[in-house]
């Protein structure tokens, strides 16, 4: 049984978006990282950078694969979690602790069209 | 062998297959089979090999049995090692060729102790080429071809503790007299079981053939003896750690084992199929060779990433990469054009958007250990 957190909105990608004011906060699901295995390697984007709601941002590396991380909002990369350039596995011990990036967005509505708790569990099937 | 797309229902099982899900493993198609990828995690699984023992389910992979007055001369004329002079209980590995050099398969060849009788274990994905193959230039020769594959398992018990395990745990005492790429018959049950000191992980360890029935029980004591069970998803960071390559990914039809660095299991004193061919990519008359490169980050080449020069001109391709567990770098095999696999060679990796620096290294990565 994989984690859910309330409050949060999750993609269909299995990204997590937690909401401060004017800046999308997102990281990855606790399915996500369970389903990946031992992640290896986080291939992260720079600070500046700007994302598109649904296009990739980096990636996460397990032994096996590499999956790639796509925004569920647009805007501009204001911070990055480089401590999971060392230190990946901390996405594998708490997914809603590792936050990758922080986006500051540029159409704070998108966030709307993301699930809910209740929607993503239904949409993992637990 | 991931471009091979077979219908689920129509994939097959082994005979461990049950048993496979009853230990809740990923399971995945793999060469036409639907095989356990992982039980725990790949790096767990991985490590119990290299430090301890682990034993995983192989009744995937192909037996055929050769035999006649003519089966010797007829193996050595499909097989690129030399087979004459090599004694009874004693395993060699090489490969069959296509008259232009590619690969057919690559295969373990075990002289067996009745006279005029071989076994050829080659890999479940070609299992019916091959045969079909081997049937076809059997032509002309006086000796008798069978496919047992449906009818042997196989379990490959690897590491370190491998022979403690196979003398204490299922009594075979004969383990401790076996070298390496050596075998002996003995029996479980009273059927024959094939205890042959071989395998694909770098590590010593032994593969066991055996029948269906056995093979079940087998795995069971293993299993209650504490011996980890581990998935082809370690199976594969193993082997290549140890430079072992992997039909499909670093030999094919289009890649011969010149190319891919196999030329001392070519014997070219004698006669084979696909001779002339390798002498000639042995002269230099050929295109790409196989490398290993290491990357100077921990970003991961995967299959099919290219190789760059620093003009950003492509120079070859992934075949095979991890980020090694044993050894903590990021390496890789790569297809490369000839005049860049000269080792130290700087070779660029493009991962995804970003360009990672690397350089031409020795393929086997990992220090292996096997008994002599």
């Amino acid at each position: 049984m994989s984690k859910v957190l309330e409050g949060l909105k999750y993609s269909e990608s299995h990204e997590w978006v937690k909401v401060e004011g004017n800046i999308a906060v997102i990281g990855v699901s606790d399915f996500a990282q369970k389903e990946m295995g031992d992640i290896t390697y986080v291939d992260l984007p720079e600070e500046g950078d700007e994302v598109n709601a649904g296009e990739e941002f980096g990636a996460l590396e397990s032994v096996k694969a590499a999956s790639d991380l796509f925004s569920p909002v647009s805007g501009t990369v204001v911070a990055v979690n480089e401590e999971l350039a060392d230190t990946p596995e901390k996405v594998n011990e708490d997914a809603y602790a590792a936050w990758i990036i922080k986006v500051e967005m540029s159409d704070p509505s998108e966030v709307d069209a993301l699930m809910d708790a209740a929607a993503y569990t239904s949409h993992i099937g637990e | 062998m991931s471009d091979i797309q077979i219908p689920l229902d129509q994939l097959q099982k082994t005979c461990l297959y049950s048993s496979h899900v009853a230990l809740q493993a990923k399971m995945s198609p793999f060469a036409g089979f639907m095989m356990p990828i992982q039980y725990s995690t790949i790096v767990k699984e991985h490590l119990a090999v290299r430090e301890h023992v682990g034993m995983f389910d192989v009744s995937h992979m192909g037996e055929i049995f050769v035999e006649g007055p003519e089966a010797e001369a007829f193996i050595n004329h499909i097989f690129t090692n030399e087979i004459r002079g090599f004694e009874p209980g004693k395993v060699l590995y090489g490969m069959m060729c296509y008259p232009n050099g590619g690969t057919v398969d690559d295969l373990l060849v075990y002289r067996e102790f009745q006279p005029e009788h071989f076994l050829l274990v080659v890999n479940a994905a070609n299992i019916d080429k091959d045969f079909a193959w081997i049937q076809e230039q059997a032509k002309g020769f006086n000796c008798k071809v069978d496919n047992a594959s449906p009818v042997w398992g196989q379990i490959a018990v690897q590491g370190p503790e491998a022979e403690k395990v196979v003398m204490e745990v299922l009594g075979y005492k004969e383990a401790a007299d076996l070298s390496f790429y050596t075998f002996c018959d003995v029996e479980y049950k009273g059927k024959r079981l094939i205890l042959s000191r071989t395998g694909y992980t770098g590590e010593d360890g032994f593969e066991l053939y055996t029948t269906l029935e056995n093979t079940v029980e087998l795995w069971d004591i293993l299993l209650k003896a504490g011996v980890e069970p581990c998935g082809l998803g370690c199976r594969d960071t193993l082997r290549f750690e140890a430079g072992l390559p992997l039909y499909g990914d670093e030999l094919s039809p289009e890649i011969s084992p010149v190319m891919a660095g196999l030329g001392m299991f070519c014997k070219f004193e004698k006669d084979f199929i696909g001779k002339e061919a390798l002498l000639e990519q042995k002269a230099g008359n050929l295109a790409q060779k196989l490398v290993g490169i290491e990357i100077e980050d921990n970003a991961i080449p995967r299959a099919g990433y290219p190789v760059e020069l620093a003009d950003e001109k492509q120079v070859g391709v992934v075949t095979t990469g991890y980020h090694s567990i044993s050894l903590d770098k990021s390496i890789c095999f790569a297809l490369v054009d000839k005049e860049f696999a000269a080792l130290d060679t700087p070779l660029n990796i493009r991962i995804r958007k970003k360009v990672f620096p690397g350089k031409v290294v020795k393929k086997r990565f990992y220090q292996t250990n096997y008994k002599k």
